[in-house]
This record gives structure tokens, sequence and C-alpha cells, in this order.
């Protein structure tokens, strides 16, 4: 049994998260509130903003002609789908960067150049060779996300403690013993970080190539809602995205959590 | 003779010149001996345990060593791996070589329960004390069963005592299973306190400057050596030949 003193100060601790968690509660539900007030007593224009009854009706509308879990399920396909192979991709080619010290350093320039070239720019190329389907799509997701996870990854690859190499030469480890015994394990947090990174970024190239070719999405939703001037279904889409983005992001948390058990 | 090291050379390159790092470096290991090297930081002595245990190359010069002689390396901090047990992190050598039989497994148990680890065997590295670590880091190159220890700074990242009662605690276990042993160190007390020989090391390029056989009253561990008459006397010849400039 702990001292009163101690109990107290477990007691703190439990009622200042709980204080946290019902403010973040608390400012939603207000947000919701206000913007719903807003719109009852007519102070915003809801063709312009909505309004939440008119989001939850998009969605129940969208819902009941089953195009809903449609719409979802091609964008969550598309964003997983992308975010596997374009962390696969990522880790090994900065795995070939490692190994390869000439090839990380020749490549380097390119690396940069194709980092801070906004790729949205080459969504006419990707379409081209992709065609207009859910191929340009994936392939837009894949340029937005690939180039950082290879940079970040490969960094982190680089930067692993030289003692414990050394201590590993020294048993005469082969350069892939030095890779999956030490290099691969040690970097378990930075390669999550990279994920986490990469979730995001794959979000963005998924909307984007939604964006240009689509039939189907949420994407394609928000793109169709601003078409016809329906900004319900348009914020509806956004909601839903804000929704799946940190769904996403939790279940990379809870894999975090899982594997480091 | 265990080891016996002439005319060793190392040049280290850079873009703008050539650094002399190394020069004229010769000397025999006894078996059973505790050689420790000590010099000005910067000098050059872990390049030259880098270059004994083949980790890397001289520039010239001979190394010559008695047949079948294994070496172990024990770099700085003891680089243990968080994210395996410490029964796991001691088959690390043996893994890599591919040497992890049930004989071997059982010498590191065997190991693991003569140094008071047994019970930690399924632990993670974080849940031990420094001292404990540095013991698993010692078992860990002990596992692969060397005849010669390469000990490069091991103590440099603990603090005073810990320092101090880690140090009594290695040499115990070296001793006891009898294995030779350089150690690389800036530390002079530590050095006088645990070796049979000490090797001086000048400035770059490191020289030898001289080489003392430690002869200490009642010689026993290395906390209780630094009891001894001889210690400071020790301590204080080292000390000029350093030749310490702030």
């Amino acid at each position: 049994m702990y001292s009163l003193e101690h109990q107290q100060y477990l007691k703190n601790i439990k009622r200042h998260k709980f204080f946290i968690r019902f403010t973040q509660i608390l400012i939603i539900v207000l947000l919701i509130a206000i913007w719903q007030l807003a719109a009852d007593f007519e102070l915003i224009n809801t063709f312009i903003a909505s309004s939440p009854k008119e989001i939850l009706k998009t969605i129940v509308s969208l819902y009941s002609d089953g195009s809903l879990f449609h719409h979802i399920g091609v964008t969550l396909y598309e964003v997983i789908f992308s975010f596997v192979v374009g962390t696969v991709i990522g880790i090994l080619i900065a795995t070939l960067l490692w190994r390869f010290k000439f090839l990380a350093k020749v490549l380097d320039p390119y690396l940069t150049v194709l980092n801070s070239l906004p790729k949205v720019s080459l969504g006419p190329i990707i379409i081209i060779l992709a065609g207009a389907g859910t191929g340009s799509i994936i392939l837009m997701a894949l340029f937005i996300s690939v180039i950082i996870t290879i940079i970040n990854v490969h960094q982190a690859f680089m930067n692993a403690d030289p003692n414990k190499i050394r201590l590993m030469q020294s048993f005469k480890a082969t350069k892939s013993q030095i890779f999956f015994k030490l290099i691969l394990p040690s970097n378990f947090s930075n390669i999550i970080s990279a994920c986490k990174v990469g979730i995001g970024l794959v979000f963005i190239g998924v909307i984007m190539g939604e964006f240009l070719v689509s039939k189907a999405g949420v994407g394609y939703l928000i793109m169709y809602g601003s078409q016809i001037f329906n900004l319900n279904l348009v914020m509806t889409g956004i909601i839903l995205l804000a929704i799946m983005a940190s769904l996403m992001y939790y279940l990379i948390l809870f894999i975090e959590k899982r594997l480091s058990k | 003779m265990l080891l016996s090291v002439k005319d060793l050379r190392k040049i280290y390159h850079t873009k703008q010149n050539e650094i002399l790092a190394v020069d004229n470096f010769s000397f025999d290991l006894k078996e059973g001996e505790f050689v420790a090297i000590v010099g000005p930081s910067g000098c050059g002595k872990s390049t030259i345990l880098s270059i004994l245990c083949g980790l890397d190359k001289a520039s010239s010069g001979t190394i010559k060593t008695s047949k079948n002689l294994k070496f172990g390396y024990m770099p700085q901090g003891d680089n243990l791996f968080e994210w395996q047990t410490i029964f796991k992190n001691c088959l690390l050598g043996l893994e890599i070589n591919k040497q992890v039989t049930p004989e071997n497994k059982a010498y590191v148990k065997r190991l693991l329960k003569t140094y008071g680890l047994e019970e930690f065997e399924n632990a993670y590295p974080s849940n031990l004390s420094g001292g404990m670590r540095q013991r698993v880091s010692l078992i860990r190159t002990l596992a692969t069963k060397p005849d010669l220890l390469f000990l490069d700074e091991p103590f440099s990242a603990l603090d005073y005592q810990s320092r101090l009662a880690v140090s009594d605690d290695v040499y115990k276990i070296i001793k006891k299973e009898k294995k030779s042993a350089i150690m690389v160190t800036h530390d002079i007390s530590e050095a006088i306190s645990m070796a049979d020989r000490i090797i001086v090391l000048s400035n770059r390029p490191s020289k030898i400057k001289n080489i003392y056989e430690i002869k200490l009253t009642n010689h026993s561990t290395p906390i209780n050596n630094r009891k001894a008459k001889e210690f400071a006397q020790y301590y204080d010849l080292i000390w000029k030949d350093i030749d310490y400039h702030v």
C-alpha cells in the first residue's frame, strides 16, 4: 500500500489526464454546437459553410444509397496499398544506399531535387504513364511519400552506433549480419517515425490523385461536390478524410506499441 | 609469447595532409599478462588496438601471434542491444560465427550464473545497473572463448564510483577465466591498479615513451592495489611521462 501522499500524487496525475481529455472533447463539441447554432440563426450562409446537420444528412444519404463505404473503401484501399508499397520500397532503397555508400553519394543530389520538387507537377506525366485510373493515384501517392521515406530511413541507418558496428566487426560479422542484427532492429522506432510521416504524405498523394483522375473515393466526392457546388458534400468529404487519417495514424501507434512489447 | 608486435606504423590520410598516428611501436605480450596502454588523449592508443584486433590496417610493421589465437574486442561502453534479452545479447558473437551449439549455450549460461546474472537471463538491458551491463558485455565477449581481450577505454562511460567497482569486477573475471588482456585507457590510476605492465605513449605520433613493470606490495584486486605504497610513485612517473599541458 502506498503512502497517502503518493495516493494523492497518483490521483492528481489521473485528474490531470482526465482534464486534458475533457477539454479536448469540449472543444470539438463547442465547435460543432457553435457551427450549428450559427447556421440555425442564419449568421452564416449554410450554402457555403454547410452545417453539422447537413453534413450528417449527407452522410446518411450516402449511406442509404450504398456509396458511402464504397468511396471510403476505394480511398482506404489506395492509401493502404500505396503506404505498404511505399514503405517497403523506401526501406529497400534506403538499405541499398546504406550498403553501397558510392550509390548514396551519387544519388544524393537527385534525391534532394526530387524531394523539393512539387510532385503534383508530375500529375500530367503520371496520367499519361499509368492511365486515368487507380494506377495513377497510387503512383502519385508513391512519388510523394517514397522520397522522404528513403531520406529519413537512410539517415537513421547511417546514424547507427559506430561502437556497436565495431563490436560486430570484431566478431567478423558480414554486412548483412550487421544489417539484420543491428541496423534494422536498432532503428525500429525511426522506421515507425518514417511511417507516421509517410502515412500523412500518402493521404496527400491519394487525394491529389483522386482530384486529378477518379471515378470514386473521398477525393472524388470532394471534387464532384465542388463542381456541382454542393458544399455539404465537400465538407462531408473533408470530415471523412480527417477521421480516416487519424484512424490510420492511431493504427500505426497501436502497431508500434504491440511490436515494441 | 602470445603476441609480438614489431615496428608498427600507421599513417592517416586526410584531404589536408597525412598524419603519422603511430610510429615505431613494438612490444611482446606474454600469456596471462594484463597490459595497459596509456597516453594523452588523441595520441592513437585506440588506433593501435584497432590494428591489433584486425579492424584497421597498419601502414607497415608486423604482428605475430601464436597459432589459433582468438581475440575478443570490447569497445567503449557496454554496447548491449536494448531490444534483446541478456541471454540473447551474450549469444551475439556465437550467432555471428554460427556457433550456437548446445555446449556453447551451456557455457554462456554457466558464465551468467558464475557472475551473478542468472536471474537476469531473460531481462532486458534497461533493467540492469551500469555495472551489471558491463559484466554482460564482458560475458558476451568471453562467450566466443577468446584467449586475448582488447579493452578500448571500456569504462569511460561510467561515473567514477561505478568505474572503480566495475573495473574491479571485470579484472576479477578476466583473471578467473585466465585470459590475457590489453587495455587502452587515459586513466593513469586505473592502469596502475589493473595492469601487470604499462606502456606509456607519447603525443602524436605515438611512440613508446616508457614501459613499466608494475610491482605492488600485496598485489591483489584493483581497488586494493590503489592502497599500495608504490601506487603514488608509479602515478608520478607516468604523469611526468605523459607531459600533460593544458
